[in-house]
């Protein structure tokens, strides 16, 4: 018993000193010194965690349907966008920006849902590949519509969180980047708890991890897979209005350069790591944000580039991810 | 008494190749039953074709009920509890995530049978947030049995429990089943290599032959068969 206990506080310790856990130990500190010490640091920082929150909630949905499908998901930003342009009707129609908020997290899942159930289901079996072109050509689809339906020109929806920046000690932090962190992360911590603690989430994950065995004990895999494309919708909606709400403005190419970062995020986490997701998503974006303001080199022009170059240089020293694990399958 | 699970004719097919040239089984309430044979034979293909995870026809009736064009988790709903080959836990969960998935298809939730299994499967206890992957292999096949028992099933399938494990496991899990069966009124059909073992734990056994049933009879009938000690008892 003794023994047990001693084993158990061994593996505490030895996932505690994990490489990953020691870098992101050494990460915050560099970035709570940094940020006591230079006003300039922490704006930076705040910035850089709230862009990096939105990358790491569209990677998430990247994620969930990698898991559940094995595929990349190239429409994933698309469908972001789709849904964002869904709450700018909502808005124009006379809905407060609160109330079509919400109401496009709900049309976003049927959305999800369906596009599983349609364009996904009839192809899962055949191939990889097969999926993935489903999926290209689901963004070359919903581009089209949302261009043909509302046009290619720049929309304007209100701000969420209001214009307001707060100052601390010279620090200004910006409403918007403080709402933006707080909503994702409740997103993602909602979605921590479906997935963990209800009966729900442990179906959707026993059908994403084995789908063969969990028919035999009973769970619905078809249902389940659909449900997890909903969420991953949810998740893309809530990353796409958050997006606009920081740029200020609507426009089709809206999530085109995100959807890159996310993909970026959710591989430098490792792509089997809903949690290598959201903590590869924040590192990139604070990373990109002290890059560009104290590396004078990395213009915006170049932040996409140099981003990829980051991920290149991670994935040489560790090709799974950070938090990857290799794969080890067994047929 | 009227057979639980009833095989007429069942024909499977895996792409062009058949498995099973119409099997013709029954297993009744409350019995263990053992489908023995040679690697090929179709025995896990029998399984198979029950809980419909591959292309089958015939007919197959569970309590009367027929199986026929039910799809897998149906007739898993319907109170057939089958451990794969290979055991079939979920590595990346923990312990007692795979206990919850037993409970599925259930309302509520564990708690209720947790104490059930706890007495068939105490060391269980310790290891709750365990990863079922880290388990040693003869522990992943007693988890997947008490995740099959969790599923209070009708009907219990095994696909060779025995597979790559030590003796003393072995006999360890056969003295499980039988006490489930015992003691609980578990019906369990189980595919095994090792016809010494199941002919001392089943009640019947079916002896399959490329893809048909060559021999069936009560457990000690099939013991003195000539053919059966010759092949597969090995005196």
């Amino acid at each position: 018993m003794s023994a047990v206990a001693a084993t158990q506080q061994n593996r505490v310790a030895r996932a505690a000193f994990r490489p990953v856990n020691v870098l992101l130990l050494a990460a915050a500190i560099f970035l709570l010194v940094g940020s006591l010490t230079s006003q300039i640091f922490a704006q930076q920082t705040v910035a850089g965690l709230a862009q990096g929150a939105v990358y790491g909630s569209l990677a998430l949905a990247l994620v969930l349907i990698y898991r559940a499908t094995e595929v990349i998901n190239f429409a994933q930003g698309e469908l972001a966008m789709a849904t964002t342009y869904i709450a700018y009707q909502l808005i124009q129609w006379g809905l407060s920006y609160w109330l079509a908020f919400f109401l496009t997290l709900v049309i976003a899942f049927a959305l999800g849902v369906l596009i599983q159930v349609v364009a996904i289901r009839p192809v899962q079996h055949k191939s990889v590949i097969a999926v993935v072109i489903v999926t290209v050509g689901l963004f070359v689809l919903i581009d089209g519509l949302v261009t043909w339906k509302w046009g290619a020109d720049i929309k304007f929806m209100p701000a969420p969180f209001g214009q307001q920046v707060y100052h601390w000690g010279g620090v200004a932090i910006s409403r918007q980047d403080i709402g933006t962190l707080l909503l994702t992360v409740l997103t993602v911590v909602l979605l921590w708890v479906l997935f963990q603690f209800t009966k729900l989430g442990l179906g959707m994950r026993a059908a994403a991890l084995r789908p063969a065995e969990a028919v035999l004990v009973g769970v619905r895999v078809d249902r389940m897979l659909a449900i997890g494309w909903g969420l991953a919708a949810v998740l893309g909606a809530v990353a796409g209005l958050m997006t606009e709400a920081n740029q200020f403005i609507l426009q089709p190419s809206l999530m085109q350069a995100v959807l890159l970062y996310a993909f970026a995020a959710a591989v430098l986490g490792g792509l089997e790591s809903p949690a290598g997701a959201v903590v590869g998503g924040l590192m990139l974006g604070v990373f990109l944000n002290l890059v560009g303001q104290y590396v004078h080199f990395v213009t915006a022009q170049v932040r996409l580039p140099f981003a990829f170059a980051v991920l290149l240089a991670v994935l040489l020293v560790k090709p799974s991810g950070l938090f990857g694990r290799k794969v080890v399958r067994k047929v | 008494m009227t057979a639980l699970l009833e095989l007429e004719d069942v024909e499977a097919r895996y792409g062009p190749v058949k498995a099973l040239h119409g099997v013709t089984l029954s297993v009744d309430e409350g019995q263990i039953v053992a489908v023995l044979g040679a690697n090929g034979a179709g025995k896990t293909t029998t399984l198979r074709a029950i809980s419909n995870t591959v292309r089958r026809s015939g007919h197959l009736r569970l309590a009367g009920r027929s199986l026929g064009r039910l799809r897998p988790e149906a007739v898993a709903r319907l109170g057939v509890a089958h451990v794969p080959e290979g055991r079939g836990t979920f590595a990346e969960l923990t312990v007692w995530e795979n206990l919850r998935l037993g409970a599925y298809t259930r309302r509520g939730s564990l708690k209720a049978d947790a104490d059930g299994v706890l007495a068939y499967f105490p060391w269980l206890d310790d290891r709750r947030h365990q990863q079922a992957g880290t388990l040693s292999g003869g522990e992943q096949q007693m988890l997947a049995l008490a995740r099959a028992f969790v599923q209070r099933p009708r009907l219990l399938l095994l696909d060779e429990p025995s597979l790559g494990l030590a003796p003393v496991l072995v006999t360890e899990i056969f003295r499980i089943i039988r006490e489930l069966n015992e003691k609980e009124g578990l019906t369990v059909l189980v595919v095994e290599q090792n016809a010494h073992l199941a002919l001392q734990v089943a009640h019947r056994a079916y002896v399959l032959e490329v893809g048909t049933v060559a021999l069936s009879g009560a457990s000690e009938e099939l013991q003195a068969h000539e053919s059966v000690r010759r092949s597969y008892l090995g005196y």
